[in-house]
């Protein structure tokens, strides 16, 4: 038992620090100390995650299936403890990019912290579920979490719109999630997910409930990862949301569906020998690899006809969902390492490119058209520099980590025979290498705009650094990334 | 198992051997330029080299005594890790690997101590050193890597550093075909071994296609493994094919020999370490690390010794008649390169890379030679103006006098063993019109060495004695040069045939027991292949007749020079050129090999790119091609977008779209 | 297994049942006489004074939904009161927990004024 509850430490930290943040918020209405206290609790939900991740494993193997106070319901260690930890830095970069915004766009509220504890929460939940249920629970308390925060500008119309436009959508969502959770049980009789696996490798399932669960479950989480054709709100809800929490929604949220995709079809599409389950797998997997395919080819077309730099990361998101979907489809070890890979290099680019945003931004929105970047690398060197890294990491480009992360996720779909998808995924890049190459293109080689930007950094300084640092040691050091990953799967 | 342990341990050593001069590059990169005292960066530099010196002896040392018989491969950072292709930085122990980062570390070192001597008051003092310990980082890398990858990037390394340093003084004008300055010599070494690389990068994807793997030893027992599955496959000799193509732009061999003479633009030391001693031989190096490869591809085998035995003689020719002390030097390395592609064809490995070991000992310390000449001289080239030197600069002058004696072959001089081992080699496996065109070859060698020696130091002063005032360089030069000296005299004992040797020892040539277990499983194909039993070990009467006619060689050539060019007004000479003026011309020109490639591939390129590529192809075809496909993405783009309405009703309608297709998907799959 | 399912169908059976049946009974059952009065929307006795298609204060919403929060907790916390000797303290600590939770979001909703009507 003692050892369960180290292994729950990250999970049990994260919910005192989310109850303490709100009640503090009620109590003290102090800004500074939410802010400070919602840091210490990411700090600390970090190092006890470290502790977790570098807990031998061997106490992991002596711990006992039955006792557990958790019932088997959470899965330790491992990928489920390095993802708290990249959730949580997520979660940091944002809070500390977010103050110097958040105070100068719109009145500060403390609780706009404690609202990214609670989505930080969720995201952990998801990586560390092995039941359908906590997955569930995780991704409501993210999604909920993600309402409120889009629509955190109380006063902006596009503000509420995007909040109204993604809690309708998401609500309709959510219900084909249930629903092919409910499928899942009564095909295979268990949430636990090892159950299921184990009854699916047994042949004690319904074919055709298993079938429309697994659909169902994939058109839910689909949309959470925005991927086609339930990707239609994520424009409008990125664009519409507070900068920052659109980069945290866009990159840690998907990072985390994502998760939710590998541990869902991780178990129910096992490799075996069983003709009725292979071709069940290949049913999906064909299912999955075609929306991967028009995700990437849809986000990258509509990405190009933007001019607002918001909107065209936005656009862009989704064709990253796409690109992420490809190890989903994929189902191989590979795969899943480059999902893992590409989740963490797309946090710190998409995170990144949003901060740089959220720095230039003024009075809701104004600021961001691509014609507004012109000539930035005189005015702001610096940013221009940080911002081209970025989009170059975004394009694929070596030696940045989103070009090993592409790199793994295209090698994987050409073991599991998807060669079409590769090559798919090959030209929706290169289309998108002209509108990332296009910020570049403005802000280095024309002429700077009559009145110049103002830049306004703040705490932002750190996670711009914590992200184009990254991005270059996972980029020139890929295995420091990719050993570990590939000892998960 | 401990001593195992032990062994292993003292191996992780081998990493620090290319790290610390890539330390010293790095200090003298960054922060060479507010060193303001020479001798301190010529003491960083300098250090860079004799601490991996140093450690290199002592794994030489530990290899002796262990007798290690399979490389021992030290990973030291895996960099991507994909199903099969696995990229990493590992270095391999083995005797090759170590001897040639002592050659490359030792006369390294030397021409390094030369070099804060030579360089003395340059205005670029810390950059040259800078380049120096890049290029030692890199070439090092080459040697010990323990893959094709790593040694490609290393290859690819002093490519580059030899590019900076032909145009180190890169405001100079240099004379040669079509270049004028010295940046047009650099440009021409690099844009020539790139054609080279080509080939060896093709012969890198082969080779993965083949055996799945870049690493030596995993692609050396798959292909010696394969029991003759291998032997002559059309595969096997286009990957050879192929690295030996990279191996002609490396060292410098026909069809790719032309930029060799055009890189002694740089610094003289640089023409010593890098195109003398060690870069250049990194072609054998490559062939010889394959040799189970190049032993199952006979074919190439022969390919080999003929460009070899071809490159040898004509570079040979060419040298007879050039009067620039640095070109006459450059086309004899040309022609030495030659002498061990010729061994390497022939399979006798050991054999050529101990010429590589002595020449770069005796080529080392002629280029240092005639760098403390040119430095004495006040930077004149023209041996035909200078003369008589031998009083002035004594010790340069005995030294360059046993180099010279080395080169030639002159019995018990390091050179005399390692070509008459080369040149036995070839006769004994029955090639013997190769010894015959070798044997001129090394005639001519004789001839122009002591040509040079004579025209320099000897004679009447023929330069101007108001303007010029020869001098003996100062020590940090000569002492490089007396130690060279020493190794050009007696490196040869290393290597001494079973036939002379037999007296004192039944295994008197040291350097092939040593080198033995490197080239066992080659040797092995060859004499399966052929159907001879290694002949080794038995003393053949032709070896020592050949051995004298080799040395009546040398020595005619000797007289020859001595001869012609002992009378002031040089009338033999003179005459010959006037009487065999299409020959002496051809000589001259070398072979107008240069223009040749001019009329041929480079204009018709050049030409061909402007009028058709740049102004038909690209302009019309490509660019109508990229913006067609521009405008249609974006149209694509905008109709797309039309999609976005930005009602939340069509959404749903959208999606509730998507999820019935789906879901008919899957019920017409039930 | 489907037998365990058999309650569940009765009780929706029921429901719909019981539902549809009275809705009908009183459509056919009841007299139909109408008036003007009877038109309009009945607001306990008293004449309405505008349109009933009208938005209500969010603060109904907001006390309606705390409501509910706070009521659902009986829901556990009955069946946990009726069993609390064979849950041990194992379901003690679970139940302090869980009330803790609800007396945090509880001083949040006061402290925010969400229950103060003015």
């Amino acid at each position: 038992m003692g050892i369960e509850l180290q292994y729950l430490l990250p999970i049990i930290t994260i919910s005192f620090f989310v109850v303490t943040a709100i009640v503090f918020d009620a109590l003290l209405q102090n800004k500074i100390f939410s802010f400070v206290w919602s840091i210490i609790g990411l700090i600390v939900v970090i190092g006890t995650a470290s502790y977790t991740f570098v807990i031998p494993s061997l106490e992991l193997m002596n711990l006992s299936k039955e006792g557990l106070i958790t019932k088997n319901m959470v899965f330790f260690g491992g990928y489920a403890s390095f993802f708290d930890i990249v959730f949580a830095g997520a979660g940091l970069m944002t809070i500390l990019a977010s103050r110097v915004y958040i105070k100068r766009e719109y009145k500060e509220l403390n609780e706009y912290y404690s609202l990214i504890l609670i989505t930080v929460s969720g995201m952990m939940l998801i990586g560390h579920s092995n039941n359908l249920l906590i997955l569930f629970i995780g991704i409501e308390i993210m999604s909920i979490s993600f309402y409120v925060l889009a629509g955190y500008f109380r006063n902006s119309i596009k503000s509420i719109e995007a909040s109204l436009k993604y809690f309708l959508l998401g609500s309709f969502a959510t219900g084909f999630l249930v629903y092919g959770i409910a499928l899942l049980y009564g095909a295979t009789g268990s949430l636990d997910l090892n159950i299921i696996t184990s009854n699916l490798i047994a042949g004690k399932f319904n074919h055709i409930y298993f079938l429309l669960g697994s659909g169902l479950i994939l058109i839910g989480l689909s949309f959470k990862v925005a991927a086609f054709p339930f990707h239609q709100w994520a424009p409008d809800v990125y664009q519409g949301s507070p900068t920052v929490a659109s980069g945290f929604m866009s990159s840690a949220g998907k990072a985390a569906a994502m998760i939710a995709f590998i541990i869902v079809f991780k178990h129910i599409l096992p490799a075996v020998n069983n003709p009725v389950l292979i071709k069940d797998t290949h049913l999906i997997q064909n299912i999955i690899a075609v929306l991967a395919a028009c995700t990437m080819l849809l986000g990258n077309f509509t990405a190009l006809a933007q001019t607002n730099v918001k909107r065209m990361l936005a656009y862009s998101s989704v064709a990253h969902a796409g690109y992420l979907l490809i190890g989903i489809a994929s189902n191989n070890s590979t795969g899943w390492t480059g999902v893992l890979f590409y989740s963490v290099a797309y946090i710190l680019m998409q995170l990144g490119a949003f901060i740089v945003l959220s720095v230039i931004e003024r009075n809701e929105q104004s600021n961001l058209e691509l014609s507004d970047f012109a000539g930035l690398s005189r005015s702001h060197p610096i940013l221009a520099a940080l911002m081209a890294v970025f989009m170059l990491s975004l394009a694929g480009i070596p030696p940045f980590a989103g070009f090993f992360g592409k790199y793994y996720l295209f090698v994987s779909a050409v073991k599991a025979d998807y060669v079409w998808l590769t090559i798919v995924a090959v030209i929706s890049s290169i289309i998108s290498m002209y509108y990332y190459i296009g910020i570049i293109l403005q802000m280095y080689f024309k002429d700077p705009r009559s009145v110049a930007l103002e830049a306004d950094y703040g705490l932002a300084r750190i996670p711009l650094f914590i992200a184009v640092a990254g991005l270059v040691i996972f980029g020139v050091f890929p295995s420091l990334l990719a050993d570990v990953a590939y000892y998960f799967f | 198992m401990l001593e195992t342990l032990r062994t292993i341990d003292m191996y992780d050593m081998i990493k620090f051997i290319p790290l610390i001069p890539l330390i010293g590059f790095l200090i003298l990169g960054l922060t060479g330029k507010y060193i303001k005292k020479e001798a301190v960066i010529g003491t960083i530099g300098s250090l860079a080299v004799f601490i991996p010196f140093v450690l290199s002896i002592i794994l030489f040392i530990d290899i002796v005594k262990q007798h290690i018989t399979s490389p021992v491969i030290v990973p030291v950072y895996t960099w991507i890790n994909t199903g099969q292709l696995s990229i990493s930085i590992s270095y391999q122990v083995d005797q090759l690997s170590i001897l040639f980062s002592l050659i490359i570390t030792g006369v390294g070192f030397l021409i390094h101590i030369y070099s804060i001597g030579y360089m003395h008051g340059d205005r670029s003092f810390s950059r040259f050193f800078a380049y120096l310990n890049l290029f030692i980082f890199m070439m090092l890398n080459l040697v010990l890597s323990s893959n094709f990858l790593l040694t490609f990037l290393g290859w690819e390394g002093v490519g580059l550093c030899s590019y900076l340093l032909i145009g180190f003084w890169y405001d100079q004008k240099f004379e040669g075909t079509r270049i004028t300055w010295t940046g047009d010599a650099a440009n021409k070494a690099f844009i020539v071994n790139r054609i080279g690389d080509f080939g060896f990068i093709i012969a890198m994807f082969l080779i993965f296609l083949t055996f799945n793997s870049l690493d030596y030893q995993t692609v050396k027992e798959a292909a010696a493994g394969g029991a003759f599955a291998y032997y002559n496959t059309g595969i096997l000799t286009a990957i050879t094919l192929l690295m030996f193509l990279g191996c002609t732009g490396k060292s410098a061999q026909i069809p790719l020999a032309v930029w060799l003479p055009d890189a002694m633009a740089g610094p003289t030391p640089v023409s010593a370490l890098i195109h003398a001693a060690t870069m250049v031989t990194a072609g054998i190096f490559l062939i010889a690390r394959n040799s189970v490869l190049f032993a199952l591809a006979p074919d190439t085998m022969m390919v080999v010794a003929i460009v070899g035995l071809a490159t040898a003689f004509f570079a040979a020719t060419i040298g007879l008649v050039q009067n620039d002390i640095k070109k006459v030097l450059a086309y004899s390395t040309v022609s030495q390169l030659g002498f061990m592609f010729i061994a390497l064809g022939v399979g006798a490995f050991t054999a050529g890379v101990f010429h590589v070991m002595t020449h770069a000992f005796f080529k080392g310390l002629l280029f240092l030679g005639a760098g403390s000449v040119i430095h004495g001289m006040h930077h004149q080239q023209n041996i035909k103006m200078m003369g008589g030197l031998k009083k002035y600069m004594p010790v340069t002058y005995i030294t360059f006098f046993v180099a010279t004696l080395a080169i030639s072959g002159i019995p018990f001089f390091s050179g005399f063993f390692s070509k008459d081992e080369i040149l036995w080699s070839a006769f004994s496996k029955g090639h013997w019109i190769m010894w015959l065109i070798g044997a001129t070859a090394a005639f001519f060698t004789a001839f122009y060495m002591f040509r040079l020696l004579k025209l320099t130091f000897h004679g009447e002063e023929r330069f101007d004695p108001h303007h010029v005032h020869p001098h003996e360089s100062p020590k940090t030069m000569t002492i490089p040069l007396i130690i060279l000296a020493v190794l050009s005299a007696l490196g040869g004992f290393l290597g001494i045939p079973y036939a002379l040797g037999s007296w004192f020892s039944a295994h008197p040539n040291l350097l092939e027991n040593f080198l033995d277990p490197v080239f066992e499983d080659a040797q092995k194909i060859i004499s399966t292949a052929t159907m001879k039993v290694s002949s080794g070990n038995e003393i053949h009467f032709q070896e020592y007749l050949l051995m004298l006619i080799s040395t009546g060689i040398a020595l005619s050539g000797i007289y020859l020079a001595n001869k012609f060019y002992s009378d002031a007004l040089w009338s033999v000479p003179r005459a010959l050129a006037k009487n065999f003026r299409g020959t002496y011309n051809l000589l001259f020109k070398k072979y107008k090999l240069d223009e040749f490639y001019f009329a041929t591939v480079v204009d018709p390129c050049i030409e061909t790119s402007r009028s058709f590529l740049w102004k038909i192809f690209d302009v019309k075809y490509i660019d109508g091609l990229v913006n067609g496909l521009g405008r249609t993405s974006m149209g694509i783009g905008e109709t797309v977008r039309k999609l976005q309405t930005g009602i939340v009703q069509n959404y749903a309608v959208i999606m509730t779209g998507g999820i019935i297709l789906i879901l008919f998907w899957i019920f017409i799959s039930l | 297994m489907t037998l365990e399912y058999i309650p569940l169908v009765f009780m929706l059976v029921f429901g719909f049942g019981i539902a549809t049946v009275f809705m009908y009974l009183s459509e056919i059952l009841g007299a139909k006489r109408s008036t003007k009065e009877k038109n309009t929307t009945y607001e306990s006795g008293m004449t309405p004074f505008k349109t009933a298609r009208d938005r209500f204060s969010v603060k109904f919403y907001l006390v309606a939904m705390l409501f509910l929060v706070f009521d659902i907790e009986i829901v556990f916390m009955y069946p946990w009161a009726v069993q609390f000797k064979q849950l041990g303290s194992t379901g003690f600590i679970a139940m302090m927990l869980f009330i803790v939770l609800l007396l945090s979001g509880y001083i949040y909703v006061i402290k925010k004024g969400a229950l103060k009507w003015d």
